[in-house]
């Protein structure tokens, strides 16, 4: 009954986007008020029945309640709870009501906090995003049914991958849809800036912190999947440019660059029309990803015979909504009127060669990513394109990014004074060649990429230390004061720009200096590794809720002194029969230590394959990471972004 | 004076399409450079078999792991195990870890260097990290040759 009503409420949400979707649209472009006033409440109702429709899937998880195809398929009654709830979404059909769930809370929420919008603007923004929504809904309802029932119904169901069953992962979909979902405000703001053809420093300072919510979330939600990877899948690798990670990964590139060009439109009132493209590819991304992921059709052409509905669905609903913006913008792009020059050496033509290294790589990204299918329909080769083309080709476009990103903030908007910039920061950039070539030496030298990175990280480091030292005059008197009184969005970008630092030297660190061992190792054998001896002291069985494991125990020594203990596990999961590897690690600043068990070598069992691992610095990109996304979220609180603050006058 | 503000104009937009056709053609270059070695051919065992592919060419090779051909070298961590996708098999020797989805009998994808006068050397043995036990390429070689079985949880292929 309660799966029934889910179904029903999906069925009302997906008609109250119909009407959302075109009658105050239609009201805002002939004038007529009653039907523009249809908005705000028809948002609020999908979300309240979406919500409804979800809920009731999430139920059905919990009870396990076979008789629903989904949750037969994707669910077990032995699974913990929390994987009970987080297989709501670790599937096709409930990771795509997921999706229409985050849009209709975004939708709300710009329905709430849009409300001092101009009338028009607010109500063609919404209606967009009611259409985007009535595609998905179209989609569940009509090729993804997440409700469907199933009769004769089994007792029990088939299981989650074992691999999916860890908080990291339970917890990765939801934020890089936050993420995801989030750039389709972005989207209904341009589509809807279009419409009106008018696009102003208010338009940039209502879609920026949008933008930078979504960025936000998709940072966080692709850095947490890339940890999962870490710990979970035993390689002590975090990034493998597979088409599922470079599909996040692209759309956050184009939102990066995004984030920046809007400061130019605000600041300077120019870069329009290049703002508004970027919006619509970000978006764009941000579903392309979501199909590479979710239904498996991109990565293969073939993929078309086994589900052509589902195929045909997908490729006209891109086709409509990537094709349809795109013609909308060639139509509408010469009513945005170009807003004023500006110099070569500038903060804006800083932040136009951010724009330019950021989208060139991530069309390197996509062309890394979708050449393999092309090729495909081509030629009928079958062909993976490695990491290494990804290392070099996106690795390269970085180094003068990272570059620019040390000078940017320190020049000034309009006219900057070349020769001030790098007299001041060049004495800044000596001193970082100089630290990065010392620690260079210390880790032990290597590759020379490995010290141009190690030196870029420092770099910036160092130069948004100083660019903010210089800001709040930090050497003279009230410093304090004037540190406190700095504008939130300053300190974000600061705190931004010094995590992604950070997280230069950590991946750096992990990449360059990592060192790995494979052994098979008796009880009582000892190892030395990244400084640390490490003694293997036995095994025991466990027995989890749907899992038996064996578990290592490791003595961690430094200078003779026990400093922790690692039980690394191996484990073995019943439903479905499935072993995987439960990595321990020991972090400190300086390096994690990462120990896997594999299988026994002799029918004793006092002899087992064990791989270890030293990555230094690999805290630091995890740290890096969380320090860029406390940056966004301290931006995203400055007073500016208030919507209905009072309109500033622009400088 | 309308005429030197069009005129600065225009520097100024020539100067922002020379820098974005440096950036671009810079791209260009390096995805050229970075392709050439970093593409790998995905081949069956019959594929492998009729390929006139020379010594030291990268390829992926896919299909199931033969019952039963699975052994361990002496130290432990080199690893035997043949290929089949039904039609011919090719020998696998691999040193290093295996990840955790590796079985006899389940699909497989190996990455190493074309031999044409012995055993297939693999430096690789992917692990998928997906919900899709099976790797795409190798149902699809199934499929092509003719002896996948198609189970109840087929989905998402």
């Amino acid at each position: 009954m309660i799966v029934e009503s889910g179904h029903y409420a999906l069925i009302l949400a997906c008609t109250l986007s119909l009407v959302q979707g075109i009658f105050p649209l239609y009201g805002a472009l002939t004038g007529r008020g009653r039907l523009m006033r249809l908005s705000a409440p028809t948002a609020y109702g999908q979300f309240f029945f979406v919500s409804i429709a979800f809920g009731a899937l999430m139920y059905a998880f919990i009870v396990s309640d076979f008789s629903v195809v989904n949750v037969a398929k994707n669910s077990h009654t032995l699974k913990p709870m929390l994987y009970k709830v987080s297989a709501t979404w670790g599937n096709h059909e409930g990771s795509i009501l997921l999706w229409a769930l985050i849009l209709a809370l975004y939708g709300a929420a710009v329905a709430f906090f849009g409300r001092k919008l101009p009338k028009t603007l607010y109500v063609k923004v919404l209606s967009i995003q009611a259409l985007i929504g009535l595609g998905f809904y179209l989609f569940l309802l009509l090729t993804s049914n997440p409700f469907e029932r199933l009769y004769p119904f089994p007792m029990e169901g088939s299981g989650l991958n074992p691999l999916l069953q860890d908080p990291g992962l339970a917890f990765h979909p939801p934020l890089l849809y936050l993420g995801y979902v989030g750039l389709s405000v972005t989207f209904s703001f341009a589509v809807g800036a279009l419409i009106e053809g008018r696009v102003d420093a208010a338009w940039a300072r209502w879609v920026r912190p949008w933008t930078l919510l979504a960025w936000c979330f998709l940072t966080a939600g692709i850095t947490l999947g890339s940890w999962w990877a870490y710990y979970e899948l035993g390689w002590g690798g975090w990034w493998f440019w597979d088409p599922v990670e470079n599909a996040s990964f692209m759309p956050w590139l184009v939102a990066t660059a995004l984030l920046h060009s809007a400061i130019v439109v605000e600041k300077r009132d120019t870069l329009k029309a290049w703002t508004i493209l970027l919006a619509i590819i970000a978006f764009s991304f941000s579903l392309l990803g979501t199909f590479i992921v979710r239904s498996g059709v991109l990565t293969s052409v073939h993929a078309f015979a086994t589900d052509p509905e589902r195929g045909v669905f997908i490729l006209a609903f891109l086709f409509l909504v990537i094709g349809g913006s795109l013609l909308l913008f060639a139509l509408r792009a010469d009513k945005l009127q170009a807003g004023g020059l500006f110099a070569p050496i500038s903060r804006e033509s800083m932040l136009v060669i951010n724009n330019l290294l950021l989208s060139v790589a991530a069309m390197v990204v996509m062309f890394g990513t979708l050449y393999p299918l092309l090729r495909d329909a081509l030629t009928g080769d079958k062909i993976t394109v490695g990491p290494p083309f990804f290392n070099l080709a996106f690795g390269f476009l970085m180094i003068p990014l990272l570059l620019v990103m040390g000078l940017g903030p320190s020049a000034s908007w309009k006219r900057a004074d070349l020769a001030g910039i790098v007299s001041r920061l060049g004495f800044v950039f000596a001193t970082s060649l100089v630290a990065a070539l010392a620690f260079f030496y210390m880790l032990g030298g290597g590759e020379i990429m490995a010290a141009v990175w190690l030196g870029l990280g420092l770099w910036l480091m160092a130069a948004t230390f100083y660019e903010w030292a210089d800001r709040v005059k930090l050497f003279k008197v009230n410093a304090m004061k004037r540190i406190r009184r700095q504008p939130r969005a300053s300190v974000g970008m600061s705190f931004g720009h010094l995590g992604l630092a950070i997280a230069v030297l950590g991946m750096a660190g992990s990449s360059y200096w990592g060192t790995e061992q494979q052994k098979i190792m008796a009880y009582g054998d000892e190892i030395n590794i990244g400084g640390y001896d490490v003694n293997f002291r036995d095994t025991n069985g466990i027995i989890g809720p749907n899992y038996t494991a064996v578990r290592g125990a490791f003595d961690i020594r430094k200078n003779g002194k026990i400093v922790a203990t690692l039980e690394p596990e191996a484990r073995l999961f019943s439903t479905p029969p499935m072993p995987t590897t439960e990595a321990a690690i020991y972090s400190t600043l300086m390096g994690d230590l990462f120990i896997v068990i594999g299988e026994a070598n002799n029918k004793t069992y006092d002899q087992w394959a064990v791989r270890l691992y030293y990555k230094p610095l690999q805290t630091w990109l995890w740290g890096g990471v969380v320090v860029m996304v406390f940056g966004g979220f301290i931006s995203l609180s400055d007073r500016r972004f208030r919507m209905g603050a009072a309109k500033k006058k622009i400088n | 004076m309308a005429n030197t503000r069009a005129g600065k104009r225009k520097t100024k937009r020539f100067y922002l399409l020379l820098t974005s056709m440096t950036i671009l053609l810079l791209a260009v270059g390096l995805v050229l450079t970075a392709l050439q070695d970093s593409i790998s051919l995905f081949l069956d065992p019959s594929d492998l078999a009729e390929s006139n592919l020379s010594d030291g060419q990268r390829v992926r090779l896919g299909g199931l792991v033969v019952e039963e051909s699975f052994f361990k070298d002496e130290d432990g961590l080199t690893y035997r195990f043949d290929i089949t996708d039904g039609n011919e098999t090719v020998k696998v020797i691999y040193k290093g870890s295996l990840p955790d989805l590796f079985r006899e009998g389940q699909g497989v994808v190996v990455e190493g260097e074309i031999n044409n006068s012995g055993p297939f050397f693999a430096t690789e043995v992917l692990a998928k990290h997906d919900e899709n036990y099976m790797p795409k390429e190798v149902i699809e070689s199934l499929k092509k040759r003719g002896v996948f079985q198609y189970s109840d949880g087929e989905e998402n292929i």
